[in-house]
């Protein structure tokens, strides 16, 4: 059931239509859309003009909202506008709030899930290994204790934050920057579909519209509007995480940063916002004590598995990122302990391989015995 | 008057007998050659009757007919001057026929009368005995590659007036080299002189061990090919026979240095090489890369560059342990049991990790690339990282070196031998399926590892089985005839996942 008023079901219309426009007057790829988004229709129009404004008029004057329920319905979405009382609250903060919203997977699990507290977890699209890490376990414990993860489905942080939210058994929610139908990049479609299995995808563009570049900064707008808290995990000097974050600190969130090498280029970014003053997080427990306060608020509730000291220190090894020859001078065990250890942990479901055979640190906290 | 003369062709790595007969009666002085000679054969009349009248023989001024039988069989090069010349000097009674009844000849005659060494010695002397000579005549620098085989008397002879002198008992070679006192090299570049890279020398030592074949992971630099070129000198050594087949390889292809091998053979061709000089091919199919790396190591290094056609030509060698190379109507078969060593970076970048900027698109693709049916046959993955300072520049206790890791792994391959008697397997990487669930009996608490094991990894059923091979072998270096929960482990800690979670 959508929650939308014909007015505004034929203002995103006109939205999908201009968007080439949109992109020709924005021009730089990651310039923001400024004011452009908060205009009335016909303002929008002939602040766009060019050659197919008498086109945009006439969809305007010919607009058919019982056809456009349909055409809605046909690609199993669903739209909320600003005037509708469910519309989520923090989202209607923002200056410029995507009206109306267009939705995948749910109109009622998309106001559940942004009822709870959202983190918004973003990052580079070509991120270290450490990072995937990092943005894979923050994913499932945030999900874990309840909270809504809202990324973008890019490639890198981005997706890797989703896997971990679905991880953790939580319903993530991401916003695109074409239409919710569209999934992109093409490559996640997997990605897409599980996350459409106990999660929204949503977006501002309707059903069927392509990506076009101001859609990214545009949607990491949504991304902050949705959330209390934005955690970049690791960006570059020119990354798109940083209007991110810019929006974050624009709206009024919480914004927050994990350290990453502080000579490796790409956490350049985002160590340059821990060091203006972005939070500084280590992992699940600090976003929820930047959410909550400290000690207060939900903690994840993980199962804990127990090990000997041997396939803790092994552990300990994957987690600091150490290779077998490390680890195995620093446990005193044999290399061919250590990858029995790597193994066993496997095994236990504490590593996995990463694309080319090494391993890294996935699944719940361990506690020695 | 008719002689004829028996001699060899190389054919791949064997060779076929070839009979040359000559026919010298009156008639406007001509000299003739017939049954599919190429253009080298043909030129053979010019050198034939130049070696002769320069050795002080005579060249009959009669017409002169020969003919290379069986004539279905290719004949090239230059093999056949010492036969012709010797097939004329018999139907010129210049030399007695009997002599050459049982005996067969082979070399390159040089215009002064002088026999040049050839390719292929063992081949020629393995093929004489085959077919019941008892003496074999060839070039004096090739007597000592082709005293290695039995039965057969090698005279080395160093051109055609010795050989002539030789018929008549008025001279004779020195008698090869008593060949027995050959002893297995134990040179060769060490284990001890690599520092660092534990867990792939572990890796080395387990694949050295069960003869699987093994991919090594790690940035350039990292000592890589290092760690390769030190895997022959911890095989158990070639055996005499084993020594044999190697340089009868080496001699045809002319990489031989004219005495028997004493490691097993290296090769590491570079990535842009075709794959028929992968699997051998031309056309007189001459032997591959992997056909000389026969009962050696083959080493790719960059295997992600080498071109899809090629990896793909490795897999039926690598499951069959020969090639079978097709050339017009004929077939021709090269041994091919090799280890298989792979080498590549972490990903396309080929930076350290920190410093990578591959995203998940570059990483993915890189990773097909190397997937596929060739990783089926690679049973240990393991990685390297570039060597730290401190242990470069580290003085004291140096690392094990090649002598006591072979013992360990001689060791290993003995318990292996003795169990896998009477089957068609060697070692334990040769096992099938059928195999491995004999020898690798799995009780419950073994099913229990295995269960968590396929669980928490998502393995198919050929990673089981390899698994399972894989943990047999470090069973058997680490001298348990049992195999235990933590051989399992260990097993599942080096398998093979390259593009697992890429291709997720």
């Amino acid at each position: 059931m959508s929650a939308v008023c014909d007015r505004c079901l034929r203002r995103g219309a006109l939205i999908g239509f201009l968007s080439p426009q949109i992109q020709a007057a924005v021009g730089r790829p990651r310039a923001r859309t400024a004011g452009l988004l908060t205009l009335g229709e016909r303002e929008m129009v002939a602040a766009l003009g060019g050659s197919p404004a008498g086109a945009a008029r006439r969809l305007l004057d010919e607009f058919d909202p019982a056809l456009a329920r349909e055409d809605l319905e046909r690609s199993r979405c669903e739209a909320i506008c600003r005037h509708a009382a469910e519309y989520p609250p923090l989202l209607a903060e923002l200056h410029d709030p995507p009206n109306p919203l267009y939705v995948r997977g749910g109109l009622d699990r998309m106001l559940a899930l942004a009822a709870e507290p959202c983190v918004a977890v973003v990052g580079g699209r070509r991120p270290s290994d450490y990072a995937r890490g990092v943005a894979q376990r923050m994913g499932r414990g945030l999900a874990s204790a309840g909270i809504t993860v809202v990324s973008g489905l890019a490639l890198g942080i981005d997706a890797e934050s989703h896997r971990g939210a679905l991880d953790g058994g939580g319903g993530p929610i991401a916003v695109l920057a074409g239409g919710p139908d569209v999934p992109y990049p093409r490559q996640h479609g997997g990605l897409y579909r599980r996350v459409l299995e106990r999660g929204v995808v949503v977006s501002e563009l309707p059903p069927g519209t392509q990506a076009r570049k101001w859609g990214f900064p545009a949607r990491n707008r949504i991304m902050v509007g949705f959330a209390t808290a934005v955690v970049v995990v690791e960006a570059r000097e020119a990354s798109g995480s940083l209007i991110t974050a810019e929006f974050a600190q624009d709206s009024n969130r919480e914004l927050a940063a994990v350290p990453g090498q502080v000579d490796a280029r790409v956490a350049a970014g985002s160590n340059a916002l821990l060091h203006s003053g972005a939070a500084f997080v280590r992992g699940t427990e600090d976003v929820l004590d930047l959410i909550f306060g400290v000690g207060q608020g939900p903690r994840p509730h993980l199962r804990p598995v127990e090990l000997d000291a041997g396939l803790r220190e092994v552990l300990d090894s994957v987690e600091v990122g150490e290779d077998v020859g490390r680890a195995s001078a620093r446990s005193g065990l044999s290399p061919g302990e250590v990858r029995a250890a790597l193994g066993r942990l496997e095994a236990l479901g504490l590593v996995r391989r990463d694309s080319f055979g090494g391993y890294e640190r996935s699944g719940p906290p361990a506690m020695s015995t | 008057m008719l002689a004829s003369v028996a001699t060899f062709a190389i054919e791949g790595i064997d060779s076929k007998e070839v009979c040359v007969e000559v026919d010298v009666r009156r008639g406007l002085p001509a000299f003739t050659l017939v049954g599919l000679p190429d253009t080298a054969i043909r030129e053979a009349r010019e050198r034939v009757r130049a070696a002769t009248l320069n050795s002080g023989l005579e060249f009959p001024m009669q017409r002169i007919t020969a003919n290379l039988a069986p004539a279905h069989i290719r004949k090239t090069g230059a093999s056949f001057d010492l036969a012709l010349a010797v097939a004329l000097l018999c139907a010129s009674v210049q030399v007695p026929r009997d002599w050459f009844a049982t005996a067969a000849v082979w070399g390159e005659l040089s215009l002064g009368g002088a026999l040049r060494p050839m390719r292929g010695a063992v081949a020629v002397a393995t093929g004489a005995r085959r077919a019941g000579y008892e003496r074999l005549v060839v070039p004096a620098e090739n007597a000592a590659e082709a005293v290695l085989v039995d039965d057969v008397e090698v005279l080395g002879v160093p051109s055609l007036g010795k050989l002539v002198e030789l018929v008549h008992d008025r001279w004779r070679p020195d008698p090869p080299e008593p060949r027995r006192e050959w002893r297995p090299s134990g040179g060769g570049p060490d284990l001890s002189e690599v520092r660092g890279q534990a867990d792939a020398r572990r890796a080395l030592e387990i694949a050295a061990a069960g003869g699987h074949n093994l991919l090594m992971i790690g940035p350039p630099g990292a000592g890589k090919t290092m760690l390769a070129r030190r895997l022959p000198g911890i095989l158990p050594a070639p055996t005499f026979e084993e020594a044999v087949e190697i340089t009868r390889i080496h001699s045809v292809a002319g990489l031989s240095n004219g005495s028997l091998a004493t490691e097993r053979p290296f090769r590491a061709p570079h990535h842009t090489i075709s794959p028929s000089g992968l699997i051998g091919g031309g056309a007189t199919p001459r032997p591959g890369e992997i056909t000389l790396a026969h009962r050696g190591v083959l080493f790719l290094d960059e295997l992600a560059e080498f071109s899809a056609r090629t990896l793909e030509a490795l897999r039926q060698p690598l499951e069959e342990g020969r090639v079978e190379v097709m050339r017009g109507q004929r077939s021709i078969g090269f041994p091919a049991a090799i280890m298989l060593v792979g080498a590549c970076n972490a990903c396309p970048c080929a930076r350290p990790k920190v410093d990578c900027d591959c995203d998940d698109v570059a990483r993915a693709r890189y990773a097909r690339r190397l997937s596929g049916p060739l990783l089926d046959r690679i049973d240990i993955v393991c990685q390297l990282e570039a060597a730290r300072p401190l242990e470069l520049v580290s003085g004291g206790r140096g690392p094990v070196g090649s002598k006591e890791v072979r013992a360990r792994v001689v060791a290993a391959r003995e318990r292996q031998r003795r169990r896998l008697a009477g089957s068609s397997a060697l070692c334990n990487a040769d096992m099938d399926g059928r195999l491995t669930r004999l020898h690798v009996r799995l009780g419950a608490r073994l099913r229990a590892r295995m269960l968590d094991g396929h669980v928490g990894t998502g393995m198919s059923a050929r990673g089981h089985d390899r698994v399972l091979r894989l943990a047999r072998t470090i069973a058997d270096l680490d001298g348990r005839e049992r195999v235990q929960p933590d051989d399992i482990d260990e097993a599942v800690g080096y398998r093979m996942t390259i593009g697992a979670k890429a291709a997720a």
